[in-house]
C-alpha cells in the first residue's frame, strides 16, 4: 500500500550501489573538464553567444542526466532478471506507486549530478543570477521527463546484456544529435535534432542570454516525447509479467 | 465463502506447446493442497494464472470470490514463485521490511525473520546470502504479507535437508493457522507429508485429485517391463495382479497391483518373454495408468 516506503527503499539501494554511484557522477565530471578546461575562456562558443563552460556545463549536464535517467531502465532490467518484477507484481503496489518511486530516484541521480556539474562549472567560471540558475536548473527537470519514461520502456523491454549497448549507443547519439559535444547550428542534423528533447535539454543553457531557451516547437516536442514515452512505459510494464 | 480458488476449464498454450490443457480445480478455504507432476506438468504456468500473471487463454479463475487481480490489490495473496533471486543492496531484514510495508496487514518483521530462522542473518546484504538462505528469504517475503493464501512454486528445491525441515515446520504452523495454502512440488513424499489434498498433474491436465495416501497408493505400484512381441495385451491386462498394459515396440509394460503375482503368471502364460525387468513406478508410470487411452501416447512420448 504504501508507495512511499516503498520509494525509501528504492533511494536506499541507489545510494548503497557505489560503483554505479561513483560512475554515475564522476564520468560526467571528468568529461567536462576535459573538453572546457582547454576554452575556459572562450566566451562565444561556435556564434552561439554562449561562454564554452556555460555551454559545456549544460551540455555534460544533458549527458549526465540522460544517462541517470536511462540507468534507471538498467536497474529495472536487473529487477526483472531476478524475478523481482514479478514478485513485485504479486503486491499490492500499484503501478503508479512502482513508477514514482523510478521517477523519483532517477531524478535523485539527476539532481546530484547537476549539483556536481554546477560546481565544476564555477569552478570554471560559469557565473549568473540566482533566479537565472534557478530558470535553468527547472527547464533542465522539465527536459528530464521524457527521458526518464523512456528509462523505464528500455528497463521493461530489454535484458541487463542488451541494454547497455542500447543505453550507451542510445545517450551517446542523443548527446551528440543534441549538441552535447559541440554546437549544431545548421543543416541536416540541426533539423533532426531539434526533434529530439535532448537538443532542448542543451538549450537551457541559453538562460544566460535572457529570453526563452524553449520556443513553442521546443515543448511541443517535450511534451509530445512525454506523452509518448508514458504511453508505451504503461504498455511495457502491463505487458511484462513473464519469466525473464 | 468458502471456496478460495476455482479454475474452471483453464488453457494456455506458448506457441506451439499446450501448457495447460483445461484444468477445473476448486480449493477450499483453510486447506494445504499439494500441486504434483513432473517438470513440465503445466503446475506453474498454471500458478501463474492463479496469481495473474498469465492470462488463460480459455477458461477461468477466481480466487477468493473475485479476479486474481483484485484479490493480490487486497493483499490476500502471499507467493513464492518458481524461479526468482533477491534485489541486492538492502539487508535481509530491510528487504522484509520493504515487502511488509506493501501490505495493508503485514506481520511483525522481526517475527517473521523468527519464524523463517533469519534473525541471525537480519543485518546481511542479500547478495551476500546462500542459496538455502535465499529460499528462507523468499519465504519470508511471502508470508510477511499475512496472506489468506499462500501459493509456493516447489519451495524447497534450492534448500539443503535442515532447511527444508524448519520449512515444513513453519508450514504445518501456518496451515493450523487456518492459511489456505498452495505448493507445487515435484516430490510425492512431500506431498504425502505436508499436504491435505494433492491434484496430480500430467501434461496440462489433472489426471487425479484426492488424498496423497491415495495416490501414494497409485504411484507405489510396480511395472514389469519385458520383450514380447506379438503378446495380445488383453490378455496380459487380464492376468492376475495386472491392471494394465500396454505396449511400447517390442515391449510390453504392464501395470501391476500386485507385481508378485504378475511376474507369476507372466511366466507361467508367456514363457517366451526376456529381458524382463521389474521397477517401482515413479510418478511419471502413475501417470500413464491414470491418464488413460487419449493421453498415453503423448505422455509415453514426452515421458521416455
Amino acid at each position: 500500500m504504501s508507495g512511499v516506503s516503498y520509494t525509501r527503499y528504492e533511494l536506499l539501494r541507489t545510494l548503497r550501489n557505489r560503483r554505479f554511484f561513483l560512475l554515475s557522477l564522476g564520468f560526467p565530471l571528468v568529461l567536462y573538464f576535459l573538453i572546457a578546461g582547454s576554452q575556459r575562456d572562450v566566451h562565444n562558443l561556435g556564434g552561439t553567444g554562449i561562454s564554452a563552460p556555460l555551454y559545456f556545463m549544460v551540455g555534460l549536464l544533458a549527458f549526465g542526466t540522460m544517462s541517470s535517467m536511462l540507468s534507471c531502465g538498467a536497474r529495472i532490467a536487473a529487477e526483472r532478471a531476478v524475478g523481482w518484477n514479478r514478485q513485485l507484481r504479486i503486491s499490492p503496489l500499484s503501478t503508479r506507486a512502482y513508477f514514482r518511486a523510478k521517477v523519483q530516484t532517477a531524478y535523485l541521480m539527476a539532481l546530484l549530478s547537476m549539483i556536481v556539474l554546477y560546481a565544476a562549472g564555477i569552478s570554471l567560471g560559469v557565473s549568473m543570477s540566482a533566479s537565472d540558475w534557478l530558470k535553468m536548473t527547472l527547464l533542465i527537470l522539465v527536459c528530464l521527463v521524457p527521458f526518464a519514461a523512456l528509462g523505464i520502456v528500455i528497463g521493461h523491454m530489454l535484458t541487463p546484456d542488451s541494454i547497455g549497448p542500447a543505453m550507451g549507443g542510445g545517450v551517446a547519439l542523443f548527446a551528440f544529435l543534441g549538441g552535447t559535444w559541440f554546437p549544431i547550428t545548421h543543416g541536416f542534423l540541426y533539423d533532426f535534432g531539434q526533434l529530439l528533447p535532448s537538443y532542448w535539454l542543451v538549450q537551457a543553457s541559453h538562460v544566460a542570454l535572457g529570453g526563452h531557451p524553449l520556443n513553442t516547437k521546443g515543448w511541443v516536442v517535450i511534451v509530445v516525447w512525454t506523452l509518448v514515452m508514458a504511453a508505451m512505459a504503461r504498455r511495457a510494464y502491463r505487458h511484462d509479467t513473464g519469466r525473464v | 465463502m468458502t471456496t478460495v480458488i476455482r479454475t474452471i476449464g483453464l488453457r494456455k498454450s506458448y506457441g506451439q506447446i499446450q501448457a495447460v490443457r483445461g484444468i477445473d480445480i476448486s480449493i477450499e478455504v483453510g486447506e494445504t493442497v499439494a500441486l504434483l507432476g513432473p517438470n513440465g506438468a503445466g503446475k506453474s504456468t498454471t500458478i501463474d494464472m492463479i496469481l495473474g500473471l498469465a492470462d488463460p487463454d480459455a477458461g477461468t479463475v477466481s480466487v477468493l470470490g473475485g479476479s486474481p487481480s483484485a484479490a493480490i490489490d487486497a493483499g490476500w495473496i502471499g507467493a513464492m514463485l518458481q524461479t526468482g533471486a533477491l534485489i541486492r543492496d538492502l539487508s535481509v531484514g530491510e528487504l522484509v521490511g520493504m515487502v511488509a510495508s506493501l501490505y495493508p496487514e503485514p506481520l511483525d518483521v522481526g517475527e517473521t525473520l523468527e519464524m523463517t530462522g533469519l534473525s541471525e542473518i537480519a543485518g546481511q546484504r542479500t547478495q551476500k546470502l546462500s542459496g538455502g538462505q535465499t529460499q528462507r528469504v523468499r519465504f519470508a517475503v511471502a508470508l510477511v504479507s499475512n496472506p489468506k493464501l499462500l501459493v509456493l512454486d516447489e519451495p524447497t528445491v534450492a534448500m539443503d535437508v535442515e532447511g527444508r525441515r524448519s520449512f515444513w515446520t513453519t508450514m504445518r504452523n501456518e496451515a493450523a493457522r487456518g492459511r489456505t495454502i498452495l505448493f507445487a512440488t515435484h516430490y510425492l513424499e512431500e506431498a504425502d507429508a505436508y499436504a491435505d489434498r494433492a491434484v496430480l498433474m500430467a501434461h496440462g491436465q489433472v489426471v487425479a485429485d484426492g488424498p496423497p495416501t491415495e495416490i501414494k497408493a497409485m504411484v507405489g505400484k510396480r511395472t514389469i517391463r519385458a520383450t514380447l512381441p506379438g503378446a495380445d495385451l488383453d490378455a496380459l491386462a487380464g492376468l492376475p495382479g495386472v491392471s494394465g498394459a500396454e505396449r511400447r515396440g517390442e515391449a510390453v509394460v504392464l501395470a501391476c497391483a500386485d507385481s508378485d503375482a504378475a511376474i507369476r503368471a507372466l511366466l507361467a502364460t508367456h514363457p517366451e518373454a526376456r529381458d524382463i525387468e521389474i521397477a517401482a513406478a515413479g510418478l511419471e508410470e502413475a501417470f500413464l495408468q491414470l491418464t488413460g487411452d487419449e493421453g498415453t501416447a503423448q505422455l509415453a512420448g514426452a515421458l521416455s
